[in-house]
């Protein structure tokens, strides 16, 4: 497992069924390109989040397929409509088949 | 006629004063809860200034937002680690920071004061050596060196734990000489392109040098996020990069000289809040 892996994500507690909702999600990574070499002159082999989910209630909201190009620490803000109350599971899927998950639920009036 | 024409003329300098740079007029307040004095008016010491500026009002837009809210300043994620370093046991002692500080937030106003005066060592102390006294002879473990990476998410977190509060070092008694000799550092000119610290921060301050917005290089939001780089930067670091912008032969981060220009320097911006980790260009 890469460390010092941790991800934080940042929903509104309630919203008003039927609104947008902006979303906003963090994933401490180093991201690893695969195209750096070490002091020794070998390249670093590359670890990077290759995959990011969010579901909402089972039904999927984004799925996103990150690329080695994508800066450290990657950072999602996307929006998404909320009909009911419910829980958001966001899934991020690690190079080396780790699997990092994180929820929130949300209360719709 | 003419009255109108003269309002015309007051109205558009405003709209093309503020146009260059971010609006000047702009209030910090993070996560719509801490209160960031940005404007101050200047210790009786500073003769040359009317007003310390937080580096804050000098960024563009979109930089000052970051540091609007914890979850967008990218710094929060090691003031994060820190929390965990925080309650980490190292050492031979078994102890961890949390053994005799309990908690961060314990330590809240500790960054204001520093650097500040050691009686029992009888030195001038920045923050991260009293941490690093505090690691040799408390816990037992190994002194980090200056501007370590795992030194500054601590020094972060004890800055963020002080925000909103006022930048409040002491200059007189023992420290008078160590600041004395930390001023003079300030308006000595170094390098081949003999500038000093006052010829950019103090005499320019607002002016553009090529693409960069000349701030008043004060230290209250130090350690300091830097989109460049992409990591947290030390007050010892920044002072090197200065210096080697001179085209000088630095000083070392924690040397003498650096430690009593971080006094100096922080002692200027009295008054203004700690706002560490801040977000800067």
């Amino acid at each position: 497992m890469a460390s010092g892996v941790k991800p934080r994500v940042k929903v509104p507690k309630t919203a008003t069924a039927g609104d947008i909702i902006t979303i906003k999600t963090l994933i401490s990574h180093k991201m690893e390109s695969g195209q750096r070499k070490g002091k020794d002159g070998n390249i670093i082999p590359r670890s990077i989040i290759n995959r990011f989910t969010c579901d909402f209630n089972g039904q999927n909201v984004i799925d996103v397929t990150l690329e080695p190009a994508i800066s450290t620490n990657p950072f999602f803000e996307f929006e998404a409509m909320v009909p009911e109350s419910g829980e958001f599971k966001f899934i991020w899927y690690d190079d080396d088949g780790d699997v990092y998950e994180a929820a929130k639920s949300i209360t719709a009036s | 006629m003419k009255k109108n024409m003269l309002r015309m003329a007051v109205a558009l300098s405003s709209i093309l004063g503020t146009a260059a740079v971010a609006d000047e007029g702009a209030n910090l307040v993070i996560n719509g809860d801490i209160g960031i004095t940005v404007r101050a008016p200047a210790s009786a010491h500073l003769d040359n200034l009317d007003e310390v500026l937080s580096g804050w009002l000098f960024r563009a837009d979109e930089t000052q937002v970051m540091q609007m809210d914890d979850f967008d300043n990218p710094g929060m994620i090691w003031v994060d680690a820190a929390r965990d370093q925080f309650a980490a046991v190292e050492g031979g002692e078994g102890k961890s920071c949390a053994s005799c500080h309990n908690s961060p937030e314990d330590l809240a106003g500790v960054k204001a004061v520093y650097p500040k005066w050691n009686e029992e060592a009888g030195e001038v102390r920045t923050l991260q050596m009293q941490i690093n006294d505090c690691r040799v002879s408390r816990m037992g473990a190994e002194a980090q060196k200056t501007d370590h990476k795992s030194m500054l998410y601590m020094e972060a977190l004890m800055a963020s734990v002080s925000r909103g509060m006022p930048v409040n070092v002491a200059i007189d008694g023992p420290v008078q000489s160590t600041w004395e000799q930390g001023k003079d550092i300030y308006y000595t000119r170094y390098g081949q392109l003999e500038l000093s610290c006052a010829n950019c921060h103090e005499d320019n301050y607002g002016n553009m040098i090529r693409a960069d917005h000349l701030s008043q290089g004060q230290i209250n939001g130090f350690p300091t996020y830097r989109l460049k780089n992409a990591k947290l930067n030390g007050t010892h670091s920044r002072f090197k990069g200065c210096v080697r912008d001179t085209r000088a032969e630095t000083f070392k981060p924690g040397s003498p000289e650096f430690i009593a220009l971080e006094l100096y320097v922080a002692s200027r911006g009295n008054g203004l809040s700690i706002e560490g980790p801040s977000v800067r260009n």
